[in-house]
């Protein structure tokens, strides 16, 4: 009766344990790491051609697209010393995007959470967007 | 006997909180990735006054107070 009982007590404790692991291991999921190296050194990357973008937001030249991306909207809003870049500019921006989502998926140990994180991305970007710029909609180009 | 059947269903109630733990580890937490992306966006973009903004202030104009800071 006495070994039955200790023994209950240990697989008791045992199971215990295993749930506050399991436990503090869920808290831990709550947040997803932003910080690893591979997503600041895009994050920077990004912060340094915001300043040549910022411009071009506001002027109507580009948009935020639906899909996270940024994309030429009206080259026509460009100075002229500007048209020939603008492709290039879009370019690597939109790389770097990708990577971003990727990272951010990749980083948390769910890289098949790419889509998803780039759709909360899409509607962040927007949600944040500055009146005047603009983002895509279904039915095209919107102000906002 | 009791006491084993007893833990029995302990143990199997236990295992069931657990892999429910697990699987809402598996689903995408939309709300944490919404929270990760406005700290990411607000950074590139600079919106909230912080690490961020006073490292690109650096040429300063020199209409500007050169005193530090005020004390936040």
């Amino acid at each position: 009766m006495f070994r039955e009982n200790n023994m209950q007590k240990i697989i008791f404790s045992l199971l215990l344990l295993l749930s506050l692991f399991n436990s503090r291991w869920v808290n831990a999921a709550a947040d997803l790491d932003v910080n690893t190296p591979a997503i600041s050194a895009i994050k920077s990357s990004m912060q340094n051609r915001h300043a040549q973008l910022a411009g071009h937001y506001a002027s109507g030249a580009i948009g935020l697209t639906k899909d996270g991306l940024i994309a030429v909207r009206d080259a026509t809003a460009l100075p002229l010393k500007d048209r020939q870049g603008i492709n290039a500019l879009v370019a690597a921006e939109n790389s770097d995007r990708n990577a971003l989502y990727k990272e951010v998926a990749a980083g948390n140990g769910h890289p098949e959470w790419q889509g998803e994180v780039r759709n909360i991305f899409a509607g962040r970007w927007i949600d944040k967007a500055q009146s005047g710029w603009y983002f895509e909609q279904d039915g095209g180009w919107a102000k906002k | 006997m009791k006491s084993t059947l007893s833990l029995l269903a302990l143990s199997i109630s236990l295992t069931a909180v657990l892999t429910a733990c697990v699987t809402i580890n598996i689903y995408f937490p939309a709300a944490a990735a919404e929270k990760a992306a406005d700290k990411i966006i607000d950074e590139v973009w600079q919106l909230k006054d912080g690490v961020a903004m006073p490292a690109n202030k650096a040429p300063e104009k020199t209409t500007e107070k050169v005193i530090d800071p005020p004390a936040k």
